[in-house]
């Protein structure tokens, strides 16, 4: 057992990525009959890292993405979150691990309004079985909705029924319920789908100011957002890892771009 | 063979908004074919080149801009109307019928208004004669066929409609290296008899190789418009707009 | 011995005459599915409506027997005006309402369905009327009198349904209702015009429907209710024998009214229904995609 560390050396070493990685694959694969989407990916994701994942049509992105937040199962091969097995569990369960998701298709409520959606996905983190307290009981539920809406800048659009805000707004509520899990793994699935230029910058700001004390996982097909965000960059083909490095690594990558350019 | 833009193009699309729900897929798409021209329309995934082509053949509705085919604004014609009028799709996931067999397939298109028995052969025999792996398998499901063999099923059968153009949707996805450079040569054949092309497709080298014109497309609008003997694969533009 | 004890005790004649029965229920009631499941596998349109055409069409049945005394022409004029109602009924209601939630669909057809039952009331009166069958005449089967006209309504509709299995097979609407039904987009990228396949299609269910209305009207009396009964057996029909399978509803149709006519030797014919139902569920539970669909695609 480890003695007892004073405050300061702690922090550091939280700082130091803590040597586990935030998210790690081992083998992981994932088969649909005769296609194997994703092979035998070896992938890991340190602490507060933004990291993209990016990769040609049919490259396994997506079949990737939903094998970690447990909406498909893996064929075989190992996911640890924080060290944790998570191989096989429900996406219900992955979230109250830690994990959190967009998706490519806006999934919000539309009759509810922009803070009800944010509530609702705060109060997930408690027992809800007392059917006798109305919400409005619970201030630190409130406030918390509240604080995340402020963060994805939709504080003042909170009364507001979710199926009026904008493309660009409802996918930014959607950042914001995912945030409202209290997550340590955010995933976002192809965030700036269907923006425009306009809504695409602030939704790049917006991931940039939530990124501390997060790590963050995300499939996009837009390349300015990529290198404007990412940390890293793990480029997929076929279901494999191709390469992965820094924004420049990868952009002065010969094979990568071969695979692009298809030449 | 005719030149591009001799008279009023064939196909001229004229800022094209197009909305999935509230997702801005195409914002303001503007380009054209001319009669018997192959054009390439390059971009990477989710920039909106299919939806341009689905705008096109009438299978979603623009929000606003306007599709004219031939000196007629088309836009909001139903697709099977656009289809007698001369335009064949091909989509990205080819869509064959997979119950039916290859020759009621082909005679989805090839059972029309004004084809004689006489017209259906001769339009038979040709089309056998450039797919013939589809003339040995005629009376088998479609479903049973191989990703290639149902590519080229799917090429053959928006050639029964003998169309003006052929929208073609990423026809090399998926394919290995041979059926490519097979696809390669119906996009010629097609040329040879003065079918048009809207050539959708993520492969530079090929794309290059058989267009006379090339757009290239990002976040939903076109960004980039050359003659494709002026571009090549390693170009900056390229780079920009499709590599990383 | 114990062996042709037991073999005597079995109700071999009235196994016999129950198949038979079970077979010419069967029969018409295979008609009465191929035309809904039909509507479901072309436009996914579950047709609420479909037992009041089998109800009209025996009613048109009933009318013009009266008038020109041939069981035949009322068979013809009844399929003939029913397919022509149907299709007007699909162009002002479910044509506006194509790509829309298909929970409207039903809503149309059921309010559909209302409309035609209360106008057969005010048009025709609660009393049951009768159609007279085409031709008497039983041949001896046991200890009963099996009338031949039952072997004929199920001769006719296994003919029905062959003719239009080989319509769907051959010619160039037959493609176009089979490719429609398989991707209806592509079809109409193909130059089909889909919505006119659409009305066909449905001016084909409904015309069945009124066909097997007129067939079964001898057997039964024809009132405004009758439509009610058989729909339900024919949604169940449709279910077990996979939706929009055509040949599945009719190997279920036969299936469940072979079985119902059996239990029926042991328990009284209202029971014996229980059996459709305790087969819907068994299927739901173990093969929701249809008892008699290959494998869930």
């Amino acid at each position: 057992m480890q003695p007892a560390i004073d405050a300061p050396a702690s922090a550091k070493k939280a700082r130091a990525g803590a040597q586990v990685p935030v998210l790690r694959t081992e083998a992981l694969t994932r088969r649909f009959g005769g296609l194997t989407a994703v092979n035998n990916v070896n992938f890991q994701v340190n602490r507060e890292e933004i990291r993209a994942i990016i990769g040609p049509n049919g490259a396994g992105k997506s079949t990737f993405f939903n094998c970690l937040t447990g909406v498909l199962p893996a064929t075989s091969g190992r996911i640890l979150f924080n060290g944790e097995d998570i191989t096989g569990l429900p996406p219900d369960r992955i979230s109250l691990k830690g994990i959190a998701r967009s998706y490519q298709i806006t999934n919000i409520l539309p009759n509810a309004t922009t803070l009800e959606n944010v509530r609702i996905a705060a109060q997930s983190r408690r027992h809800a079985w007392s059917m006798l307290k109305h919400y409005s009981a619970y201030h630190d539920i409130i406030e918390r909705a509240e604080a995340v809406l402020k963060s994805v800048g939709l504080y003042g659009k909170a009364d507001e029924l979710a199926a009026n805000l904008s493309h660009g707004e409802q996918r930014n509520l959607e950042i914001g319920i995912a945030l409202a899990t209290e997550p340590l793994l955010l995933c976002l699935d192809e965030p700036t789908a269907g923006m425009s230029a306009v809504e695409t910058r602030d939704t790049v700001q917006l991931v940039r100011s939530i990124a501390k004390n997060l790590t963050i996982l995300i499939v996009e097909h837009d390349m300015d957002v990529v290198m404007g965000l990412a940390d890293r960059i793990t480029v997929l083909n076929y279901g494999q890892v191709l390469a992965e490095g820094t924004p420049t690594e990868i952009q002065n990558n010969p094979k990568v771009l071969e695979v692009y350019l298809k030449t | 063979m005719s030149t591009a833009a001799n008279d009023a193009p064939l196909i001229a699309v004229e800022d094209l908004h197009t909305y999935y729900g509230k997702s801005h897929i195409l914002q303001g798409v503007t380009l054209h074919v001319g009669s018997g021209e192959v054009v390439g329309l390059l971009g990477r995934n989710g920039v909106g080149k299919s939806t341009t082509l689905k705008t096109i053949i009438g299978l979603v509705q623009p929000s606003h801009g306007k599709v004219v085919f031939e000196g007629n604004v088309v836009t909001s014609m139903p697709p099977h109307r656009l289809a007698r009028l001369g335009m064949g799709y091909v989509p990205e996931d080819r869509r064959i019928f997979r119950l039916l067999t290859v020759m009621e397939n082909l005679r989805t298109g090839l059972d029309r208004a004004g084809m004689t028995d006489e017209k259906k052969r001769a339009l038979l025999e040709k089309v056998f004669a450039y797919f013939p792996v589809l003339a040995e398998r005629r009376n088998q499901a479609g479903g049973t066929l191989s990703g290639g063999e149902q590519q080229m099923l799917a090429i053959a059968r928006a050639m029964m409609l003998e169309p003006k153009i052929i929208l073609l949707d990423e026809p090399t996805e998926g394919l290995m290296p041979r059926m490519v450079s097979q696809i390669r040569n119906i996009v010629d054949v097609l040329h040879r008899e003065n079918v048009a092309i809207l050539l959708v497709e993520q492969n530079v080298p090929l794309t290059l190789e058989a267009s006379e014109r090339v757009y290239i497309m990002e976040k939903g609008a076109v960004r980039h418009h050359a003659a494709a003997r002026d571009l090549k694969v390693n170009d900056a533009v390229i780079h920009q707009y499709l590599g990383v | 011995m114990q062996l042709t004890a037991i073999l005597a005790g079995i109700p071999w004649d009235q196994i016999l005459i129950q198949t038979l029965n079970g077979i010419v229920t069967g029969m018409i009631l295979a008609l009465i599915a191929s035309g809904l499941t039909l509507i479901f596998g072309i436009m996914d349109v579950v047709n609420f409506a479909h037992g009041e055409l089998f109800m009209l069409g025996a009613y048109i049945g009933v009318v013009v027997l009266a008038t020109t005394g041939s069981f035949w022409l009322a068979l013809l004029i009844a399929t003939l005006v029913v397919a022509l109602l149907g299709a007007a009924i699909q162009i002002a209601t479910l044509r506006p309402l194509l790509g829309r939630d298909p929970l409207t669909t039903i809503l149309a057809t059921f309010g559909v369905s209302l409309i035609l039952q209360n106008y057969a009331l005010w048009q025709f009166g609660p009393v049951a009327r009768k159609i007279q069958e085409p031709f008497s005449g039983h041949f001896k089967l046991f200890y009963l009198e099996y009338p031949w006209y039952r072997l004929l309504i199920a001769g006719l509709s296994a003919a029905i349904i062959g003719g239009f299995w080989l319509f769907l097979k051959h010619g160039k609407f037959g493609i176009w209702i089979r490719a429609t039904t398989q991707d209806r987009v592509m079809a109409q990228a193909m130059g089909i015009p889909v919505p006119l396949v659409h009305t066909a299609a449905f001016a084909i269910g409904a015309g069945m429907a009124a066909a097997s209305g007129v067939l079964f009207g001898p057997l039964v009396g024809v009132n405004h209710t009758m439509g009610l009964d058989w729909v339900l057996k024919a949604f169940i029909v449709v279910v077990v024998g996979g939706m929009g399978n055509l040949g599945g509803s009719i190997a279920a149709a036969i299936f469940i009214s072979l079985l119902e006519a059996y239990a029926s030797i042991w328990v009284s014919p209202a029971q014996a229904v229980i059996v459709s139902f305790v087969v819907l569920i068994l299927t739901l539970l173990f093969r929701p995609t249809g008892l008699f669909v290959p494998t869930p695609k």
